[in-house]
């Protein structure tokens, strides 16, 4: 089914448990730091960032989501050397824009799902991209062919984990 | 109020958030330290993830130990003899470079030039990195309980790797090379023309703040200049690949270095933990005399006592012979060259000084040289020269023209005197 515009009762909430809404970010945490050490390429992928959108979706609750991409934004943030806030700042938009768009799209299958990572992947990008020049005075470099094959592949990714995280949603 | 609030709570909540964030990044920004509540986090992050990388790792090598050191052995004859004739070759090369490290360590001496030995090390298993193609660093299994501090120098057996950045109880953060905040001082080898290592937003490595007047070719080797007080001088940084002036209004060059430490496939690293700066002992060097050269580079050396005392009996009268091949070349039948009295050589230089020692000459027009006559293989040209199969005693230089005048045992060796040395 493609994206459709329905009404708020229409959509489903969900929640996860405990362990899930903890082990599912530091999962993706640990695999974002271990991976590119042995497959450089890897670094293209951004999987807090597809966890974020994941759960800002499911939740379909913006203050939920602003919160989940902030907590994960920070985490994420630590692990590099840069400043604290960079990511958190980025994917606290992302949370709350992915929160928003569930509340009022049923983005449940796989197209829509490809799509709005792939939407949600270049702002996240162009977020981080004005944070780290504007107020970090990164010197980062622009590349659009670099961030939408980037992009591409993060929304390839981001469709088979969804299903794979869809197992661990609970009806409210 | 409260209904205002309500409806647009998501807005405020999303802008406090923001808001906090923005105040949370301008502080770290003017604050070139961790400030305590930034530090709680990123403790927090890295103690909940190193565990989980520290035991992969740890499962993974020993999974890869038991496959290629019991299982796996397909090839390894083979690469042994490899190795075999590689290791002969670099003992080859080893005998020249001690010449050269002698005759520096010589000067140095004489300059009193301190040198910077890497003195202590900590080897450390690469566990994880930034995960970000914005921020090029990695994680190491040694942190402030194994005695890292933040600044040590990180390198590896081919060449440096970064410093590092950030200390944890068990861990530490290594800031690489081509992080685009990360700067190295360096020397080019051939030039010592220096510059700054930077790394630039791409990943690549560079050189900069060489003027745009000199000359720098693609394939001469960087090395550290020490002059950033992290890195000890010498250590090899990388090879310079490209260099461009697309700017001609440009004062500097820009010259592309790559890493000679391959950065995308840390493993292990070593930690500098100790550089020891100190001028090298005058007995490691010694008064080096021109018969100690020469014995050096004749096939054979029965007794160096004997030899050299029996040389100053004879007032130290040798000089360096052109085509005596060093002991090794001659016993390995190389066709490396022997090594020529150089200007800054011992025996050159002890040669230069008119009246004390012999200049260096053919040996068969020397006296001093002609009993070696009597020991045919001196007087081989070098690449012919072959170790006999049973050990034949070859006379030096220093003990053939000592036995003419029957000199007494070396107890008083006598000064050297102009008359001494053959004409």
């Amino acid at each position: 089914m493609p994206i459709t515009y329905t009404s708020g009762e229409q959509v489903e909430v969900y929640r996860f448990n405990w362990a899930v809404n903890i082990g599912v970010p530091a999962a993706a945490l640990w695999l974002q730091s271990f991976l590119p050490l042995h497959f450089p390429f890897f670094k293209m992928f951004d999987l807090p960032l597809l966890v974020t959108i994941f759960f800002a979706m499911a939740r379909r609750n913006p203050i939920s989501g602003l919160l989940t991409g902030s907590v994960i934004g920070l985490f994420q943030d630590a692990l590099t050397g840069l400043p604290l806030g960079i990511n958190g700042l980025a994917k606290t938009f992302v949370g709350y824009g992915a929160s928003s768009l569930g509340v009022k799209l049923d983005v449940e299958n796989a197209g829509a799902r490809f799509l709005v990572t792939l939407v949600f992947y270049v702002a996240h990008e162009i977020i981080y991209f004005m944070v780290a020049r504007g107020l970090v005075a990164l010197n980062l470099q622009w590349s659009w062919p670099h961030e939408l094959v980037a992009a591409l592949a993060n929304a390839f990714v981001g469709v088979f984990l969804f299903f794979a995280l869809d197992r661990f949603k609970q009806r409210t | 109020m409260e209904s205002v609030l309500g409806r647009y709570k998501n807005l405020i909540v999303l802008v406090v958030v923001l808001f906090a964030q923005v105040l949370g990044l301008a502080v770290q920004v003017k604050r070139t330290t961790d400030t305590e509540s930034s530090r709680l986090i990123r403790v927090w992050a890295v103690s909940a993830v190193t565990p989980f990388e520290e035991v992969f790792v740890w499962m993974h090598n020993g999974s890869g130990s038991l496959w290629h050191n019991y299982f796996y052995l397909r090839g390894v004859r083979a690469e042994n003899r490899e190795l075999k004739q590689q290791i002969e070759q670099l003992r080859l090369e080893q005998v020249r470079l001690s010449e050269d490290a002698a005759q520096a360590r010589r000067l140095q001496v004489l300059f009193a030039f301190k040198e910077q030995f890497v003195s202590k090390t900590i080897a450390a298993q690469v566990i994880g990195s930034g995960g970000s193609e914005q921020s090029r660093i990695v994680y190491i299994d040694k942190g402030e309980s194994a005695g890292v501090k933040t600044d040590m120098a990180v390198i590896t057996v081919n060449g440096i790797v970064g410093k590092v950045l950030k200390i944890f109880r068990s861990t530490s953060q290594v800031l690489l090379i081509d992080d685009q905040s990360s700067g190295v001082g360096a020397i080019l080898e051939k030039s010592r023309l220096q510059g700054i290592v930077r790394g630039t937003p791409a990943g690549e490595v560079v050189l900069e703040k060489i003027m745009t007047d000199e000359s720098v070719q693609p394939g001469e080797a960087v090395l550290t200049s020490g002059g950033d007080r992290i890195f000890p001088k010498g250590l090899p940084v990388g090879v310079v690949t490209h260099v461009a002036n697309e700017n001609r209004a440009d004062l500097f060059l820009n010259i592309h270095v790559r890493p000679a430490a391959n950065l995308n496939k840390l493993e292990e690293v070593l930690v500098v933990t100790k550089v020891d700066e100190k001028e090298p002992a005058p007995s490691e060097t010694g008064p080096v005399r021109a018969a100690d050269i020469l014995a050096q580079r004749l096939p054979s050396v029965p007794d160096k006592s004997t030899t050299t005392d029996a040389a100053q009996a004879n007032g130290g009268a040798n000089g360096a012979q052109p085509g005596v091949t060093p002991k090794a070349s001659l016993e390995k039948g190389s066709s490396t060259p022997p090594n020529p009295a150089r200007p800054g050589d011992g025996a050159a230089t002890a040669a230069s000084k008119p009246g004390t020692v012999v200049p260096a000459r053919p040996a068969s027009s020397s006296p001093a040289a002609k009993p070696a006559e009597t020991t045919p293989s001196a007087l081989k040209p070098a690449t012919e020269q072959r170790p006999e199969p049973t050990p034949v005693k070859v006379l030096d230089a220093s003990q053939v023209a000592a036995k003419p005048k029957q000199a007494p045992p070396p107890a008083t060796p006598s000064p050297a005197k102009p008359q001494d040395g053959p004409q």
